[in-house]
Parts: structure tokens; C-alpha cells; sequence
């Protein structure tokens, strides 16, 4: 080719002037660029007095010089800023005098929450493949925590907002980690805060809180962008302090708020979620007091009328032997009757049985009577009153004999009968030795006494 | 059940519960009366250790101090927020 060119110097190439050229690119770019549309970032804009802006529109690995004339720029309904993302509609231009080439910005409307939130939903699904939002990571926040470490700003209505609802609900002892809350040490900060208290020791002379919130007030999209930052989001997810966060307002979400173990709408709101009001808890526990001693009371009320109940259904004692008295005593009464009825059923059996003993007798006599009376018509007297009167004379004439024969007959002729008691003195030493002397004589006895 | 749960072990919360769970036994008024006795006596102990929680709440902020590194190196207190 070196060859070609030196053989043919000069060669056949077209020669244009620096004008020519120019013109040419001018006329090729303007007439193939004329109604574009561009996506970028603003870069560094400037706003010199003549009302018209000078910008650059950048991505990745490109800049492009922008201007908006003065009249276009009156009529922008977004007024541009660094950091935009934009979708810019206008004509490319050149410059012949400078070799440079702009776009003439003709309208121009943010491209950023939509880029934005396409880069964040796709952020959001690649960490919740991770896990790093699941239900299962959420850990249950205190009910009472002792210490509140608040990764906030320092200065400003958020950590005011919390702190002053802390206070009306119950106080507590808060640690705030300073951090910038917007810009791009917001997220290396944040995180840091987050790593920081969970790396307290429990025991350290720094106390470790027992609950974290994070927190920012409203602001755009691109405010609160440090909060959507991977580093945030994994240091919310890692926390072994159970975390509140609580960023921008109630309809911003951020993805700190998909890894915290629970999303307040605001500040105010995560200080409400913190604590829950002393007061009440206050009245509550009273009233458990009360409860208490009236449970107590009764409890003890509750057996004393069972006491009572079952004492009253026991028996007396008196009643337990009421009923054997009174069948004593029915007993009792009737025993008397009895015996009376008993000896009058007896005593008229016996008059019964008295009244017809008589004719019985009789009867029975009668019936013994008549064998005797049939055989005492058959007795003969006559023989034995026979038999008497022989006996009889008999007797007096053995009578006769024996008076005659007696020595009665005998004391009638003079004789006499001496006795010493019954014995019979027939000796007159025997009459001499007695003291009595007894005479029998015919007409009695006589009583003598020896002569000393 | 914390029932048995030594009384300075338990957290707040638990000694809340403890309380309801006394309190609740106690008016069902199904507790033998020599056990209601000791009942009371532990409803009462978690009362005064819940109130005596409750009187300790106290407010007090600081900041947290940084060294270079961005690591935790003290708390300095804040007034006036």
C-alpha cells in the first residue's frame, strides 16, 4: 500500500479545504442528526448571564456537549440538574470554529425515575434471590428496649422527630451514629453505623443497643438513593440487632426497608414502633394489682361460701340422733300399752278359760261320780257296822277286864303307888334315897318328902 | 411457662406476661387456696418489678464519636434535640 502511495504521490484523493471539510461534516451531520433523541446523565452544567445553559450529557464511556438556548430553556418543565438522568430532544449542530460538535436541546424531560427504578427492581430481585429479605431473617423487635441506637444525622427534624415521641412514650437511652444521609458517603456511612453497633460488646463501655433504626426524612428518589445502595441493604440484612428503618416518607420504599425486620412509614412512626407507651403500661400493671388482690379475695370469698354451703348441709349432731329418739320414743309409747294389752289379752284368755273351768270340773266329776256312785250301790254297810259292834264289845269287855285286873282297882282298896319322877320306888331304901316322892293314891297324886 | 423462671432473670416483657398469667389464673378461681396464697405473693413480686421498670425510664442521648477509620471510639451527650 506504502508502495501504491508513493507511486501515486499526490494521489487521487479528494483535497478539501479545512472549510470545505468542515462544511461537509457540518452539512452530513446536521442533515442525518436533525430530530434526535438522546439518553444521558447531566453533567456539569453552567448558566452563564446570557440565559442560555451549557451542559454535558454523559453515560458510561461518552460525553456529549448540550446546549439549551436561552427561549427553549424558559419553556423546560424540569429545571436541569447534575446527575439528572434525561432524555434530550433535539438537532445535532457543529462548530467549525472550534472542530466541535452539540446537540441543541429543544425539550428535555427526566429519564431518571424510570431508569432509576428499573435499575432498582432489578437490584431488588437479585438481593431477594439472595434471600437477604425473606420472612424467615426477621427477627421480633423488643418490647421494652433498654438502649436505641438511631443511624441518622445528627442534626435535623428526623433524630428531633424520634427523640421527642420517645419521650412522650417512654424515654429511653438513645445512641445516635452520625452519618450523612444523602450524597455518596450516605451509604458507606449508613452501613458502617449498622456494622458499627452490632460489633458493640454487649459489655463495652459503649452500650450495644438493643434496637437500631434507620432513618432519613423525605426527599427524591435520588436523595434517598443511598439507601437502595447493596451495602446498606446487606448490612440491614446481617444486623443481629433487630432493625427499624424508616426512610423518607410513608410512599418512598427503599431497599433498606425490603431487609429491615420491620418498614416504618417515618421516623415519628419507627419511635412509636420502639416503645410502647409507659403510661399505659403504667395503668396496666396497676390494674393487674387490683385484679390481683381482688382474684386473691375471691378466691378465698369463693371457698368461704362453699364453707358455708357444705356446712350446712352437714347434719347437727343432734339431728343424727333425733330420728333414733323419736323411734326410741315411738317405742316407748307403745311399750306400756303393749304390756297392759298383753296382761289384758292374758286376763281374758284366763276369764275365758276360768269361766269354763267349773262346768269342766263338774263335768269331769260328774263323769268320776257316776262309776262311784254305780259302785257304791253295791256297798253294804251293814257288814262292816256288824263287824264294829262285835269290836266294840269286844273292847268293853276287855276294858272291864283289864280295869279290874290294873292296879287302879287296886289303889281302891288302900293300895298306893310311889314314884320319884317316873320312876317307880318299890324299896324303902329307894324312898329312903329320894328326894320327891310322888303318891299316886285312888282318888289323885300327892306330893310328900322324905323325912331327913 | 416462666412460672418458675427466677424473677431477676426474666426481661420486661416476660414478667408482663408472667403478671397476666397470674392475674388470669387467679380470677378463673380454679387455684387450690394454698396455692392462691403463694399466687398472689408472685403476682404482687412481678407488679413491683414491673412498675419499678416502668419508674426508671429515664431519657438520656448521646452521639457517637468516631475516630478516622469511621470506628466507634466514645459518645459525647447531646442536649437540645
Amino acid at each position: 500500500m506504502s508502495d501504491l502511495i508513493e507511486d501515486t504521490e499526490g494521489g487521487n484523493a479528494p483535497e478539501f479545504s479545512v472549510s470545505e471539510i468542515s462544511g461537509a461534516v457540518k452539512r452530513m451531520i446536521e442533515g442525518g442528526f436533525s430530530y434526535i433523541r438522546v439518553r444521558g446523565e447531566l453533567g456539569r452544567i453552567s448558566r452563564p448571564a446570557s440565559g442560555h445553559i451549557y451542559l454535558t450529557l454523559k453515560d458510561d464511556r461518552a460525553n456529549l456537549d448540550a446546549v439549551i438556548w436561552k427561549g427553549t430553556a424558559a419553556r423546560l418543565a424540569h429545571r436541569p440538574e447534575e446527575g439528572m438522568e434525561v432524555i434530550a430532544t433535539g438537532r445535532m449542530t457543529t462548530f467549525p470554529g472550534q472542530s466541535k460538535y452539540q446537540l441543541v436541546i429543544e425539550d428535555m424531560r427526566p429519564a431518571g425515575a424510570g431508569a432509576l427504578m428499573a435499575m432498582l427492581e432489578q437490584r431488588r430481585v437479585k438481593l431477594a434471590a439472595e434471600g437477604l429479605f425473606d420472612a424467615a431473617r426477621k427477627q421480633e423487635l423488643p418490647f421494652l428496649p433498654e438502649v436505641i441506637g438511631v443511624v441518622t444525622s445528627p442534626s435535623g427534624a428526623v433524630i428531633r422527630d424520634i427523640l421527642h415521641r420517645l419521650r412522650d412514650r417512654f424515654p429511653r437511652e438513645v445512641l445516635i451514629w452520625p452519618v450523612a444521609v444523602q450524597g455518596e458517603k450516605c451509604a458507606p456511612e449508613v452501613a458502617a453505623g449498622i456494622r458499627g453497633f452490632n460489633a458493640l460488646a454487649p459489655d463495652g463501655p459503649l452500650p450495644r443497643p438493643d434496637l437500631i433504626i434507620v432513618a432519613r426524612g423525605g426527599g427524591s428518589l435520588e436523595d434517598l438513593w443511598g439507601f437502595n445502595e447493596e451495602i446498606v441493604v446487606r448490612a440491614a440484612a446481617e444486623s443481629m440487632i433487630p432493625l427499624i428503618s424508616a426512610v423518607g416518607h410513608e410512599t418512598d420504599t427503599t431497599l433498606i426497608d425490603f431487609a429491615a425486620d420491620y418498614r416504618a412509614p417515618t421516623p415519628t412512626a419507627a419511635a412509636e414502633r420502639a416503645v410502647p407507651v409507659r403510661m399505659d403500661i403504667l395503668n396496666w400493671v396497676q390494674d393487674c394489682g387490683a385484679r390481683l388482690s381482688r382474684g386473691a379475695q375471691a378466691t378465698v370469698a369463693q371457698r368461704r361460701v362453699r364453707l358455708t354451703d357444705l356446712s350446712r348441709a352437714l347434719p347437727r349432731p343432734a339431728s343424727l340422733l333425733e330420728s333414733a329418739q323419736q323411734r326410741l320414743d315411738r317405742i316407748a309409747d307403745r311399750l306400756e300399752p303393749a304390756l297392759v294389752q298383753s296382761v289384758q289379752t292374758r286376763h281374758h284368755r284366763l276369764q275365758t278359760l276360768g269361766a269354763r273351768l267349773p262346768p269342766a270340773l263338774d263335768r269331769a266329776l260328774t263323769q268320776k261320780r257316776l262309776p262311784f256312785e254305780r259302785a257304791s250301790a253295791h256297798l253294804r254297810p251293814s257288814v262292816l257296822t256288824r263287824a264294829i259292834a262285835d269290836a266294840q264289845q269286844k273292847l268293853a269287855a276287855l276294858e272291864r277286864m283289864r280295869q279290874s285286873l290294873g292296879y287302879t282297882a287296886t289303889l281302891k282298896r288302900g293300895y298306893a303307888v310311889l314314884r320319884e319322877g317316873e320312876a317307880l320306888i318299890t324299896t324303902a331304901s329307894g324312898v329312903k334315897a329320894a328326894s320327891q316322892i310322888e303318891i299316886e293314891l285312888a282318888d289323885g297324886v300327892a306330893q310328900v318328902k322324905p323325912l331327913p | 411457662m416462666t412460672d418458675d423462671k427466677d424473677l431477676a432473670q426474666m426481661s420486661f416483657e416476660e414478667a408482663l406476661r408472667a403478671l397476666e398469667d397470674v392475674v388470669a389464673k387467679l380470677e378463673r378461681g380454679d387455684v387450690p387456696l394454698d396455692q392462691s396464697i403463694s399466687l398472689y405473693e408472685r403476682g404482687a413480686a412481678l407488679r413491683a418489678r414491673c412498675e419499678a421498670k416502668l419508674k426508671e425510664a429515664e431519657e438520656k442521648v448521646s452521639k457517637i464519636t468516631l475516630d478516622g477509620t469511621g470506628a466507634a471510639i466514645g459518645s459525647t451527650p447531646v442536649d437540645g434535640l
